[in-house]
Protein backbone atom coordinates (compact mmCIF):
# COMPACT_ATOMS: atom_id res chain seq x y z
CA UNK A 1 0.00 0.00 0.00
CA UNK A 2 1.44 3.39 -0.96
CA UNK A 3 0.65 6.33 1.36
CA UNK A 4 1.02 10.04 0.75
CA UNK A 5 3.84 11.59 2.75
CA UNK A 6 2.86 15.19 3.46
CA UNK A 7 5.70 16.25 5.81
CA UNK A 8 9.39 15.64 6.08
CA UNK A 9 9.77 14.24 9.62
CA UNK A 10 13.24 15.59 10.38
CA UNK A 11 13.02 19.20 9.11
CA UNK A 12 10.79 20.76 11.81
CA UNK A 13 12.62 19.21 14.77
CA UNK A 14 16.10 20.34 13.78
CA UNK A 15 15.26 24.04 13.32
CA UNK A 16 14.02 24.44 16.93
CA UNK A 17 15.86 24.29 20.22
CA UNK A 18 16.43 21.08 22.11
CA UNK A 19 13.76 22.07 24.70
CA UNK A 20 10.91 21.67 22.24
CA UNK A 21 12.46 19.09 20.03
CA UNK A 22 10.71 16.10 21.65
CA UNK A 23 7.25 17.68 21.58
CA UNK A 24 7.58 19.01 18.04
CA UNK A 25 8.82 15.60 16.98
CA UNK A 26 5.79 13.89 18.48
CA UNK A 27 3.43 16.41 16.84
CA UNK A 28 5.07 15.71 13.49
CA UNK A 29 4.65 11.99 14.05
CA UNK A 30 0.99 12.57 14.99
CA UNK A 31 0.38 14.67 11.87
CA UNK A 32 2.05 12.08 9.69
CA UNK A 33 -0.09 9.42 11.30
CA UNK A 34 -3.37 11.27 10.69
CA UNK A 35 -2.29 12.02 7.11
CA UNK A 36 -1.70 8.31 6.59
CA UNK A 37 -5.18 7.47 7.88
CA UNK A 38 -6.85 10.12 5.70
CA UNK A 39 -4.85 9.34 2.56
CA UNK A 40 -5.27 5.54 2.44
CA UNK A 41 -8.55 3.95 1.58
CA UNK A 42 -8.78 0.22 2.15
CA UNK A 43 -11.41 -1.72 0.26
CA UNK A 44 -12.27 -5.23 1.38
CA UNK A 45 -14.04 -7.63 -1.00
CA UNK A 46 -17.07 -9.41 0.55
CA UNK A 47 -16.39 -13.06 1.35
CA UNK A 48 -19.86 -14.14 0.18
CA UNK A 49 -21.04 -13.92 -3.45
CA UNK A 50 -23.45 -11.11 -4.27
CA UNK A 51 -26.86 -12.61 -5.02
CA UNK A 52 -29.39 -10.56 -6.93
CA UNK A 53 -32.90 -11.74 -6.20
CA UNK A 54 -34.66 -11.60 -9.58
CA UNK A 55 -37.94 -13.05 -8.33
CA UNK A 56 -38.52 -10.30 -5.78
CA UNK A 57 -41.13 -8.58 -7.95
CA UNK A 58 -43.31 -11.64 -8.44
CA UNK A 59 -46.45 -11.15 -6.40
CA UNK A 60 -48.18 -14.00 -4.62
CA UNK A 61 -51.58 -13.04 -6.07
CA UNK A 62 -50.23 -13.51 -9.61
CA UNK A 63 -48.79 -16.91 -8.66
CA UNK A 64 -52.18 -18.01 -7.28
CA UNK A 65 -53.98 -16.78 -10.38
CA UNK A 66 -51.66 -18.85 -12.62
CA UNK A 67 -51.76 -21.99 -10.46
CA UNK A 68 -54.51 -23.77 -12.42
CA UNK A 69 -53.02 -22.99 -15.80
CA UNK A 70 -49.59 -24.37 -14.94
CA UNK A 71 -51.17 -27.67 -13.85
CA UNK A 72 -52.94 -27.96 -17.20
CA UNK A 73 -49.70 -27.06 -18.93
CA UNK A 74 -47.88 -30.06 -17.42
CA UNK A 75 -50.61 -32.41 -18.62
CA UNK A 76 -50.62 -30.83 -22.09
CA UNK A 77 -46.82 -30.99 -22.52
CA UNK A 78 -45.51 -34.06 -20.67
CA UNK A 79 -42.39 -34.23 -22.86
CA UNK A 80 -40.82 -30.99 -21.63
CA UNK A 81 -41.65 -31.35 -17.92
CA UNK B 1 -42.30 -52.96 -25.02
CA UNK B 2 -41.02 -53.77 -28.48
CA UNK B 3 -39.06 -56.74 -27.17
CA UNK B 4 -42.11 -58.15 -25.41
CA UNK B 5 -44.19 -57.57 -28.51
CA UNK B 6 -41.66 -59.37 -30.67
CA UNK B 7 -41.40 -62.31 -28.28
CA UNK B 8 -45.16 -62.51 -28.13
CA UNK B 9 -45.46 -62.42 -31.89
CA UNK B 10 -42.80 -65.08 -32.35
CA UNK B 11 -44.33 -67.42 -29.77
CA UNK B 12 -47.89 -67.15 -30.95
CA UNK B 13 -47.01 -66.89 -34.59
CA UNK B 14 -49.55 -64.11 -34.96
CA UNK B 15 -48.15 -61.77 -37.55
CA UNK B 16 -51.41 -60.38 -38.86
CA UNK B 17 -51.28 -56.64 -39.60
CA UNK B 18 -54.19 -56.09 -37.20
CA UNK B 19 -52.15 -57.38 -34.27
CA UNK B 20 -49.17 -55.25 -35.24
CA UNK B 21 -51.40 -52.20 -35.44
CA UNK B 22 -52.86 -52.91 -32.01
CA UNK B 23 -49.36 -52.95 -30.50
CA UNK B 24 -48.38 -49.82 -32.40
CA UNK B 25 -51.42 -48.09 -30.95
CA UNK B 26 -50.41 -49.08 -27.43
CA UNK B 27 -46.86 -47.84 -27.93
CA UNK B 28 -47.88 -44.45 -29.34
CA UNK B 29 -48.71 -42.61 -26.05
CA UNK B 30 -45.23 -43.41 -24.72
CA UNK B 31 -43.69 -41.25 -27.47
CA UNK B 32 -45.42 -38.15 -26.08
CA UNK B 33 -43.86 -38.67 -22.63
CA UNK B 34 -40.34 -37.94 -21.49
CA UNK B 35 -37.38 -38.78 -23.66
CA UNK B 36 -35.61 -41.84 -22.12
CA UNK B 37 -32.34 -39.91 -21.76
CA UNK B 38 -34.19 -37.09 -19.96
CA UNK B 39 -36.01 -39.57 -17.70
CA UNK B 40 -32.68 -41.22 -16.86
CA UNK B 41 -30.98 -37.87 -16.13
CA UNK B 42 -33.82 -36.92 -13.77
CA UNK B 43 -33.80 -40.28 -11.98
CA UNK B 44 -30.02 -40.21 -11.47
CA UNK B 45 -30.07 -36.63 -10.15
CA UNK B 46 -27.97 -35.18 -12.99
CA UNK B 47 -30.68 -32.62 -13.67
CA UNK B 48 -33.11 -31.03 -11.23
CA UNK B 49 -35.99 -28.58 -11.12
CA UNK B 50 -34.94 -25.00 -10.33
CA UNK B 51 -37.12 -22.45 -8.56
CA UNK B 52 -37.33 -20.34 -11.73
CA UNK B 53 -39.15 -23.03 -13.72
CA UNK B 54 -36.18 -24.32 -15.69
CA UNK B 55 -33.94 -27.36 -15.43
CA UNK B 56 -30.59 -27.10 -13.69
CA UNK B 57 -27.59 -29.31 -14.40
CA UNK B 58 -26.00 -30.87 -11.31
CA UNK B 59 -23.82 -33.59 -12.81
CA UNK B 60 -23.05 -35.50 -15.98
CA UNK B 61 -21.24 -34.40 -19.09
CA UNK B 62 -21.83 -32.23 -22.11
CA UNK B 63 -24.63 -34.50 -23.31
CA UNK B 64 -26.64 -33.86 -20.13
CA UNK B 65 -26.10 -30.11 -20.48
CA UNK B 66 -27.20 -30.22 -24.12
CA UNK B 67 -30.31 -32.14 -23.10
CA UNK B 68 -31.18 -29.62 -20.39
CA UNK B 69 -30.54 -26.69 -22.75
CA UNK B 70 -32.84 -28.19 -25.36
CA UNK B 71 -35.69 -28.71 -22.89
CA UNK B 72 -35.18 -25.27 -21.33
CA UNK B 73 -35.48 -23.65 -24.76
CA UNK B 74 -38.72 -25.55 -25.30
CA UNK B 75 -39.92 -24.54 -21.85
CA UNK B 76 -39.15 -20.88 -22.45
CA UNK B 77 -41.14 -20.91 -25.71
CA UNK B 78 -44.01 -22.60 -23.90
CA UNK B 79 -43.92 -20.13 -20.96
CA UNK B 80 -43.80 -17.17 -23.34
CA UNK B 81 -46.92 -18.38 -25.15
CA UNK B 82 -48.82 -19.30 -21.99
CA UNK B 83 -47.87 -16.11 -20.15
CA UNK B 84 -49.22 -13.99 -23.00
CA UNK B 85 -52.58 -15.77 -22.88
CA UNK B 86 -52.74 -15.30 -19.10
CA UNK B 87 -51.65 -11.63 -19.11
CA UNK B 88 -48.61 -12.45 -17.02
CA UNK B 89 -44.90 -11.96 -17.55
CA UNK B 90 -42.74 -14.88 -18.67
CA UNK B 91 -40.90 -14.76 -15.32
CA UNK B 92 -44.14 -14.89 -13.34
CA UNK B 93 -45.44 -17.81 -15.35
CA UNK B 94 -42.11 -19.66 -15.21
CA UNK B 95 -41.85 -19.16 -11.45
CA UNK B 96 -45.37 -20.51 -10.89
CA UNK B 97 -44.60 -23.46 -13.14
CA UNK B 98 -41.44 -24.06 -11.09
CA UNK B 99 -43.52 -24.20 -7.89
CA UNK B 100 -45.68 -26.90 -9.44
CA UNK B 101 -42.78 -28.83 -10.99
CA UNK B 102 -40.93 -28.93 -7.65
CA UNK B 103 -44.10 -30.16 -5.95
CA UNK B 104 -44.43 -32.91 -8.54
CA UNK B 105 -40.85 -34.19 -8.34
CA UNK B 106 -40.69 -37.90 -7.50
CA UNK B 107 -38.73 -39.15 -4.46
CA UNK B 108 -35.04 -39.32 -5.35
CA UNK B 109 -35.20 -36.51 -7.92
CA UNK B 110 -33.37 -33.22 -7.36
CA UNK B 111 -34.94 -29.81 -6.83
CA UNK B 112 -33.70 -26.37 -5.81
CA UNK B 113 -34.70 -25.03 -2.39
CA UNK B 114 -35.55 -21.31 -1.94
CA UNK B 115 -32.00 -20.67 -0.64
CA UNK B 116 -30.58 -21.97 -3.95
CA UNK B 117 -29.24 -25.27 -2.63
CA UNK B 118 -29.94 -28.58 -4.35
CA UNK B 119 -32.10 -30.98 -2.41
CA UNK B 120 -33.13 -34.58 -3.03
CA UNK B 121 -36.86 -35.09 -2.85
CA UNK B 122 -37.81 -37.30 0.01
CA UNK B 123 -41.12 -38.74 1.03
CA UNK B 124 -42.46 -35.48 2.50
CA UNK B 125 -43.27 -32.10 0.99
CA UNK B 126 -40.41 -30.26 -0.78
CA UNK B 127 -38.99 -26.96 0.47
CA UNK B 128 -40.68 -24.26 -1.61
CA UNK B 129 -40.89 -20.49 -1.85
CA UNK B 130 -43.45 -18.89 0.44
CA UNK B 131 -45.34 -17.53 -2.57
CA UNK B 132 -45.98 -20.96 -4.06
CA UNK B 133 -49.64 -22.01 -4.07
Amino acid sequence: MKCLRLTVPAAAATSLGMKWAGQVGSIVVLLAGSAAVAGCISVNAPDKPIVIELNINIKQEVVYRLADDVKQNIDANPDIF
Amino acid sequence: MTLIAHTFLRRTGLLAPAVALAFAGMAAPALADRDPAYAAARASGQVGEKTDGYLGVIGGGADVRALADKINIQRRANYTQRAASQNATVEEYAFTQGCMLILRTAPGEKYQAPDGSWQTRGGGAPQRDGRCP
